[in-house]
């Protein structure tokens, strides 16, 4: 799965926001173990197809984003 | 006796029947601390929250709403504003109509090594631009201007101040505690740097609430530093807005009661809000200008102003007049320095200030007759 993740839940939370009016498949889960050194917090799961799309989007809403779009195996 | 209350421009009462619904709800239903953990409550409550920074945003139209930091009130954000901008050698501008939330500051900030410059403004107290401008030094870095007069109403030329901000790489700073809601405020138009306001007066929120806009681009610090529920283990404060400057709970409460007070205004308009405003303040200002040794402040043309009046008598004291409104009459004024001795000093109504009457959304044209016909009668007695 991909995932992008933020500084903090608010960031998230309009993150979610943003994705699903642009009509993108985006679920909040609390941010993967493998991520280490953000443990706090929540990460936005995507289609990996969306990411680029969504990171420039989110970007241009001044959201603030850590891992700008990461595999991680499940 | 009925009570009529014309001192919105202290605090807005009554509020919108939303307002005092969505506190409740939040307080019954809800309760969980946004950004502290995610939980489902926490979510709820951190939804809630960031509906009431997108409804603000809405209003002022800003385009990211995370560049709005809550705080408990405007004095606040003016401290977080001055404070987290300027340095020793620095110089600030301001105005002589503004209130103490920025002047006290102001003057701290002087013993620091920070100089500053108050700028004279009318009689009726509109800012002079052209000392304005004659002001700007080498070392200018912010201007700090209140968008309306909580004195006598007087809306200053923001959107003229922000082109001279812009022009000269000036901070740019707004006080729109007796504006915001009342007043178009476009950030991006008017060249808005940092934009500070209070939830509890125009924008009908509760008390406790207020808040920084701070334009993208912008870093400001913090006033306190502390919890913020985002990442814990930095031994520093988070440099990324909002967090940066709301360490601690926020009151979550009142800020969902603040979003229920836009949700109201954003439905009714701010142009009918402002409408009605106006005509009350017309009408009260024509009623008392027929009361003999009766002295009206500010602007004469209403489109001028905010719903702000004050006057004076020559033979009572303002504070006399307001006891005597409250107590015959059931009538709820502020007399006095409003916080404002620059305002009155530029009005010539110190030491004892003026009364000063503020309509709001919920009065009516009757109050307004009551009211200038028991001044009438006070005038006489």
């Amino acid at each position: 799965m991909w995932v992008i993740t933020f500084p903090s839940v608010t960031h998230a939370l309009r993150a979610e926001k943003l994705l699903k009016e642009k009509g993108i498949q985006v679920k909040l889960i609390p941010i993967p173990k493998e991520l280490s050194g953000a443990c706090q917090g929540l990460a936005a799961k995507l289609p990996g197809e969306d990411v680029e799309e969504s990171i420039a989007l989110l970007d241009n809403h001044g959201i603030d984003i850590i891992r700008r779009g990461i595999q991680i195996k499940m | 006796m009925e009570k009529i209350y014309l001192d919105n421009a202290a605090t807005s009462w009554p509020k919108p029947e939303g307002v005092y619904a969505a506190i409740d709800y939040f307080n019954r239903n809800v309760g969980g601390n946004p950004g502290r953990g995610t939980t489902n409550l926490a979510l709820a409550s951190a939804r809630m929250v960031l509906e009431t920074r997108e409804l603000l945003a809405e209003l002022f139209h800003i385009s990211h709403p995370l560049r709005i930091s809550f705080t408990p009130n405007i004095t606040e954000s003016l401290n977080v504003a001055l404070k987290g901008c300027l340095a020793p050698g620095d110089h600030l501008i301001f105005s002589s109509m503004e209130h103490n939330s920025i002047a006290r500051p102001a003057y701290a900030l002087a013993k620091q090594g920070i100089e500053i410059s108050i700028v004279p403004c009318s009689s009726e107290g509109r800012l002079n631009i052209k000392a304005l401008v004659k002001a700007i030094k080498k070392n200018t870095k912010m201007i700090s201007l209140s968008h309306a007069s909580n004195v006598t109403g007087t809306i200053q030329p923001i959107s003229e101040v922000g082109e001279i901000c812009q022009k000269n790489g000036l901070i740019f700073v707004v006080d729109s505690a007796q504006s915001a809601g009342i007043l178009p405020i476009d950030v991006q138009r008017q060249h808005i740097d940092i934009l500070t306001f209070t939830g509890h007066k125009g924008l009908l929120g509760p008390q406790g609430t207020g808040g920084i806009y701070i334009r993208p681009g912008l870093t400001v610090k913090p006033l306190k530093e502390g919890g913020t529920g985002s990442q814990s283990l930095d031994t520093n404060q988070p440099e990324f807005m909002p967090d940066s400057l709301e360490s601690g709970t926020l009151n979550t409460p009142g800020i969902v009661g603040l979003g229920a007070g836009v949700r109201f205004l954003l439905k009714q308009g701010i142009d009918t809000i402002r409408q009605h405003e106006e005509e009350l303040t017309q009408l009260l200002r024509q009623n008392l200008l027929e009361i003999p040794k009766l002295k009206v402040y500010g602007p004469a043309n209403c489109k001028d102003k905010a719903a702000v009046l004050s006057f004076t008598l020559e033979h009572i004291n303002p504070a006399q007049v307001s006891f005597r409104l409250e107590n015959e009459f059931g009538i709820i004024t502020r007399a006095g320095l409003h916080c404002s001795p620059l305002a009155h000093q530029t009005l010539g109504t110190l030491p004892h200030g003026a009364c000063r009457l503020s309509p709001g959304f919920f009065n009516t044209r009757e109050e307004i007759e009551i009211t200038s016909q028991a001044i009438a009668e006070i005038a006489q007695k």
